[in-house]
């Protein structure tokens, strides 16, 4: 049943066992490398690893565990990429932070809310990823709008429907 | 101090945790020019997710395989069919190439030219990508192992791909032509303007570095022009797409990719290139391309003979007239040495000497196309030494292309590949040869003889050294 109050008393706070907290992660990114050589949009419109990290923050509602899921998620990603590593991992430290700081806060199991605050997370992901991007590693990023919105968009319908599948693996403390 | 730290705890690890990692990115984009600092992490990184990426590409072209090659073959015969006609197209194309290519080898041996070979392609597969729409980079399944170093070449028929950025064991990251942070020497094919093609944040090809008062058209071909000293001179590139002014007096070019970078599944990696100077044709061997284009030419429906001439026979000991009667050109199927054409008699396949009005008067005819390949393959052999590692045999700028795209795939992708740079040496293998003649043979022999008859002459006989 889904805990609807603000008060940090009477969230319920989840965990999820090690093949979970590992595997999904992997899978996700696992995914997210092999997935575009199927289907070259998926990489434009689709980041699962970011879907992973909002949902473990999410759940967990715990802003030290959210930061480091989060920066251990985007490393791994970034490891897998040419450009230096840190780019994904400092704005999915980000995300994670502020996706559980927000769990705390918020009833983040109804659908509509998760639609929306994956949508805001995505565009806090881009945005502090171009600044990094920009800043320190001198890279051209060309920021479109309605690409943005629309990869958002995408990707918070994925997110519920991922999100509903997740939730099976949640156990409570 | 620790009140502050205790109220803020979140907050101060999130700003450690952040802080570490940008001093990790400043390091790393300090010392980017140096050795892979932070190589170790990456390699667990790819050996954690590229084995499951192996499997399942492995998984899917098994079953891909089963389908296509086993189940799936409606219209394969037609396929086949339309194929070999290509082939044959090609085979006069390549032969016309060839000669041009020789005089180019000529003048550049004049001017001691040098110029770079593709000597070993390796072929890899493309098992994943960095996952990102900010980077254009893929993973091959080829590493360190099968002897990959960083900045290789990856190409494929279409055109080039990238090159390699880093190298695991197994596997290695190349980096595409469309990445921001990839640069790429080239040339315009007509224009011969040279300037440096950048990817953008988009995915989209531009060419750098040419001035507005130069004149580009779109449509125009972009070939590597061998400066960045990573891709040989000459392998294509893409095409203009778009041509508009640019900031600071340079023109902003687009240019459309040769190769499908989007869909990429099997890439070749130049493993190995050689600088060598360009070997010249012997001038006494050249073959001309008219005189092959003649042979090729369709038949006029042939007459009988008034003058008792050679009766028709089989092609291999010459003077063997032959004829497809459905005017399908006829393949020079593997006669040696002149044919001497029979009075009268049919004209050896759909010879244009014999229809330029030889019928009646015994001329040495041009070679066949059988012989043109044969000695064109003859010539690669002796000429060129350079050899295609993984395909086997001798390789050279002559007579190659669709010899070698029928002795293998690996060489016909190279083939294909260099068949406009000119700079690839794809091999020539006997069996490749043997295929085209003995494939080039089976129309004369079917053919029903055809009965000795004179006509009139009403051209002049067309000598070998000018059939025209």
């Amino acid at each position: 049943m889904p805990i609807t109050y603000t008060s940090g008393e009477q969230i319920e706070v989840y965990r999820f066992s090690i093949p979970v907290t590992v595997g999904v992660p992997l899978l996700a990114l696992f995914l997210q490398s092999f997935v575009p050589k199927l289907f070259p949009w998926f990489a434009i419109y689709v980041d699962l690893p970011l879907l992973v990290t909002i949902f473990f923050g999410m759940a967990r509602r715990n802003p030290i565990s959210g930061l480091l899921t989060g920066a251990a998620i985007g490393l791994a990603q970034d490891m897998l990429g040419p450009y230096p590593i840190g780019i994904y991992g400092i704005a999915k430290t980000v995300v994670g932070y502020l996706a559980s700081s927000l769990g705390v806060k918020l009833d983040v199991e109804n659908a509509g809310t998760r639609l929306l605050v994956t949508l805001g997370f995505y565009l806090v992901h881009a945005a502090v990823y171009f600044t990094v991007a920009r800043g320190m590693v001198n890279l051209t990023l060309n920021w479109s709008w309605s690409r943005g919105i629309l990869a958002g968009l995408a990707n918070a319908v994925l997110g519920v429907v991922l999100y509903f599948v997740l939730d099976k693996f949640k156990q409570r403390t | 101090m620790e009140s502050v730290l205790g109220r803020y705890r979140n907050l101060t690890i999130l700003v450690g945790v952040l802080f570490l990692q940008v001093l990790g990115l400043a390091v790393q984009v300090k010392r980017s020019a140096e050795a892979e600092n932070t190589r170790l992490i990456r390699i667990w990184a790819v050996d954690l997710i590229t084995p499951f990426e192996r499997g399942l590409v492995w998984a899917q072209n098994g079953s891909s395989n089963l389908w296509h090659s086993y189940i799936f073959l409606r219209g394969v015969r037609a396929e086949n069919h339309q194929l070999k006609e290509q082939i044959e197209q090609m085979r006069l194309e390549q032969v016309r190439l060839s000669e041009d290519a020789a005089q180019a080898h000529r003048l550049q041996s004049l001017l001691a030219f040098k110029e770079q070979f593709i000597v070993k392609p390796l072929p890899a597969q493309v098992i994943g990508s960095s996952g990102s729409d900010l980077s254009r980079s893929i993973y091959i399944d080829k590493g360190s192992n099968d002897g990959l170093v960083q900045d290789m070449a990856v190409i494929t028929a279409g055109g080039i791909v990238g090159k390699v950025l880093r190298v695991y064991p197994s596997t290695s990251l190349v980096l595409m032509i469309n990445d921001q942070s990839s640069g790429v020497g080239v040339l315009l094919e007509k224009s011969r303007l040279q300037g440096v093609l950048r990817g953008t944040p988009d995915g989209e090809l531009i060419l750098e570095r040419v001035m507005s008062d130069e004149t580009v058209v779109p449509g125009e071909t972009v070939l590597s022009s061998g400066g960045d000293q990573i891709f040989p001179k000459g392998l294509p590139v893409g095409t203009v797409s778009k041509v508009s002014p640019g900031r600071e007096m340079f023109l902003n070019i687009k240019v459309k990719p040769a190769a499908d970078l989007s869909r990429l599944e099997e890439v070749l990696v130049v493993t190995e290139k050689q600088e060598r100077e360009p070997a010249v044709a012997e001038g006494g061997s050249r073959v001309r391309a008219a005189d092959i284009l003649a042979q090729r030419l369709p038949s006029v429906p042939d007459k009988p003979a008034t003058v008792a001439g050679t009766a028709p026979g089989s092609g291999a000991s010459g003077g063997k007239p032959q004829s497809n009667g459905a005017g399908k050109p006829g393949t020079g199927n593997g006669t040696t040495g002149a044919v001497r054409k029979p009075a009268g008699g049919a004209p050896a396949g759909s010879n244009a000497a014999s229809s330029g009005g030889a019928h009646s008067l015994p001329v040495a005819a041009p070679p066949t196309t059988g012989e043109v390949l044969q000695k064109g393959v003859q010539k690669a052999a002796s000429g060129d030494s350079a050899t295609s590692g993984g395909s086997g045999g001798a390789a050279g700028p002559k007579g190659s292309g669709s010899s070698a795209a029928v002795s293998g795939t690996a060489d016909a992708t190279s083939a294909a590949a260099s068949s406009r740079a000119s700079t690839v040496a794809p091999s020539v293998t006997p069996g490749g040869t043997a295929n085209s003649a003995s494939s080039a043979a089976k129309p004369a022999a079917t053919a029903p003889p055809k009965p000795a008859t004179a006509q009139p002459n009403p051209q002049p006989a067309v000598s070998e050294e000018n059939p025209h």
